[in-house]
């Protein structure tokens, strides 16, 4: 079994994302950029298939800049055995991310397709839904946990209510949540090794997909910031001020 | 303008998160038409009507609809698309999970998660955990969105729509429900709750959750987590708050035990009230709360629980 895992190159999660003064995006200025941490769970669960000898051969597949490659890289050295970037020089919206992404598949024919169930910066969760329409595949977004059996896969899903269970006709998309797994850390020599590991690299430009915006960013700004309130001396000062000063209980 | 709401339900409850998504529609303005699809879902397609604002009801009522399977209820959106210019969800992870195939079908954008209409085609939406607002403007002739339920007013309940019976069925045959594990069903619902007492990784044990549970019952309110609780099994999946969990904005929020990590706070920082109680005073939880307790929980809560 092939396996297709998408990787997103993001800011690190754990950096403090500052606003432009001129309203026109974030700064990503001398950010440390990492894989997207849901990437990072997908990329897991594809290794893992491998270690278990269910799946033959990891692909993973980013579309962004140049400097995607890093996290490729990352991919890889955790055990994916090749990797594609699709070379994009703006950042693209879902639907065009998703149409390239199809356009790769196409190619690739895998059995099944490992996406995080969102990207930490943009926050649409759309690209694996999308994919999975795009390619006529069954859907298992915010899966928890997943299980091979003959054609077919058993994902979980957190869903608002609880966990819901599906089977899912293969070939078929899977969209990582949190609790999939708990990512591997790579070792030196695996590092090392990744570095040898071919990556191939296409231009989206060529890809004949269209790729045109639909979606104009009149103004990123920041938020209007909570302002810390009071420590008080005693529970019973809170439930004071909660029941009389607030109205609250 | 045209606007069809996907209404979010369980084949016999209507979600209180469809009243904010037609409060987003309304402030869109038009007429606002809501597409109820499920399996026997006769008292829900009722109580739909029931929501002011709403012209018609349309029920699609058919065993392939009855477990919300995107790759089914996405092509009976898409046929019925071509009446309306927008089409809305409440961004739940059963609006989520439909409204990208919508929009591949339609081959339009979606913008997710909405916090605030500026115009029929001008919306806000969060990125990077809340610590930006983008405002962003859709060229598309038909707009895919997803509404933040916590962002909006909930739609009145003084209405009296007509129920039309709609019959295609579309059933691709990819995919197939197995089983659900619910949460407490006998408990308020966390996003529409007007009282929040969450728990973090200070909570120790499901057992010390009972403490939360105790306390949200005598004044009324849900319990959530952190992701940190959920992770260590002390709490089910469905009370995580947060980035990537669920989104509150409750009258008050409590905070017991919860650092305040960024992911956590994009899921209640709209909260009106936010109370922390936490032993540490430098948890960054004190720079978002109104009021805060600096004492170990195990003896502030069950005080707090005896006063109130
Ligand atoms: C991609 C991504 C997505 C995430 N999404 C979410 C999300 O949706 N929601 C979420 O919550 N997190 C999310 N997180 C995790 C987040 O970064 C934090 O790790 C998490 O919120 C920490 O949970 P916590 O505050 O309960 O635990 P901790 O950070 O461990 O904090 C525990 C707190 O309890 C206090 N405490 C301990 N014992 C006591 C006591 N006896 N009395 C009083 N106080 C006590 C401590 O002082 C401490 O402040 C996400 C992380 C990533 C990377």
């Amino acid at each position: 079994m092939k396996v297709v895992v998408m990787v997103k190159r993001v800011a690190d999660p754990n950096v403090n994302i500052r606003v432009k003064e001129d309203g026109s995006g974030v700064d990503l200025e001398n950010v440390k950029m990492a894989i997207n941490p849901f990437c990072e769970i997908a990329v897991e669960e594809a290794i893992q298939l491998k270690d278990k000898g269910q799946a033959k051969e990891v692909v993973a597949v980013s579309v962004g800049g140049k400097d995607s490659e890093d996290q490729l890289r990352t991919a890889l050295a955790v055990g994916a055995d090749r990797g594609i970037l699709v070379e994009a020089e703006r950042d693209l919206e879902p639907l065009a991310v998703s149409k390239l992404i199809a356009k790769v598949l196409e190619e690739e024919n895998p059995d099944l397709v490992i996406l995080g169930k969102q990207a930490i910066d943009s926050e649409n969760s759309q690209v694996g839904q999308m994919v999975a329409a795009l390619m006529g595949f069954s859907q298992g977004t915010f899966a928890s946990e997943l299980t091979l059996k003959d054609g077919e896969v058993e994902v979980t899903r957190e869903v608002d209510s609880g966990l819901q269970t599906l089977s899912l006709k293969l070939p078929a998309i899977i969209t990582a949540d949190l609790r999939l797994n708990e990512p591997r850390y790579a070792s030196l020599p695996n590092i090392m090794k990744a570095k040898r590991k071919p990556i191939t690299t296409v231009s989206a430009e060529d890809m004949s997909v269209d790729i045109t915006p639909r979606i104009q960013t009149l103004q990123v700004e920041a938020p209007t910031d909570r302002k810390a309130g009071k420590i008080l001396s005693s529970v019973k000062e809170l439930v004071e001020k909660l029941r009389t000063h607030e109205e609250l209980i | 303008m045209n606007i069809l709401v996907i209404a979010d339900h369980d084949n016999q409850e209507l979600k209180e998160t469809t009243l904010n998504a037609v409060d987003a529609s309304l402030k869109i303005g038009g007429n606002v038409d809501l597409l109820v699809a499920g399996e026997n879902c006769d008292a829900v397609a009722r109580a739909a009507a029931k929501i002011s604002g709403v012209g018609k009801v349309l029920k699609a009522d058919n065993p392939a609809y009855r477990n919300q399977l995107a790759e089914n209820i996405a092509p009976l959106v898409v046929e019925l698309a071509g009446e309306y210019s927008h089409i809305l969800a409440a961004s739940t992870t059963n609006g989520k999970n439909i409204l990208p195939r919508v929009a591949v079908g339609l081959d339009v954008a979606q913008i997710s998660d909405v916090t605030s209409i500026e115009s029929s085609d001008t919306f806000k939406r969060n990125i990077y955990a809340g610590n930006a607002i983008a405002t962003v403007k859709s060229t598309d002739s038909i707009k895919i969105i997803s509404v933040r339920a916590s962002s909006f007013d909930k739609a009145d309940l003084s209405g009296d729509a007509s129920i039309e019976s709609i019959d295609h069925v579309f059933d691709a045959g990819l995919s197939s429900f197995i089983k659900e594990e619910l949460g407490a069903t006998d408990r308020i619902e966390l996003t529409s709750a007007r009282i929040v007492i969450s728990g973090g990784r200070g909570m120790q044990s499901s057992e010390g959750f009972e403490l939360l549970h105790k306390l949200a019952d005598k004044l009324g309110g849900a319990v959530g987590a952190s992701r940190a609780a959920v992770d260590a099994g002390y709490v089910p999946n469905d009370m995580q708050v947060g980035q990537t969990g669920k989104i509150v904005a409750p009258d008050l929020y409590v905070a017991v035990g919860i650092s305040g990590a960024v992911q956590h706070i994009a899921g209640m920082k709209e909260s009106k009230v936010i109370v922390a109680i936490n032993s540490d005073k430098e948890a960054p939880i004190f720079q978002y709360a109104d009021y805060g307790i600096v004492a170990d929980l195990f003896d502030a809560v069950p005080e707090f629980e005896s006063l109130v």
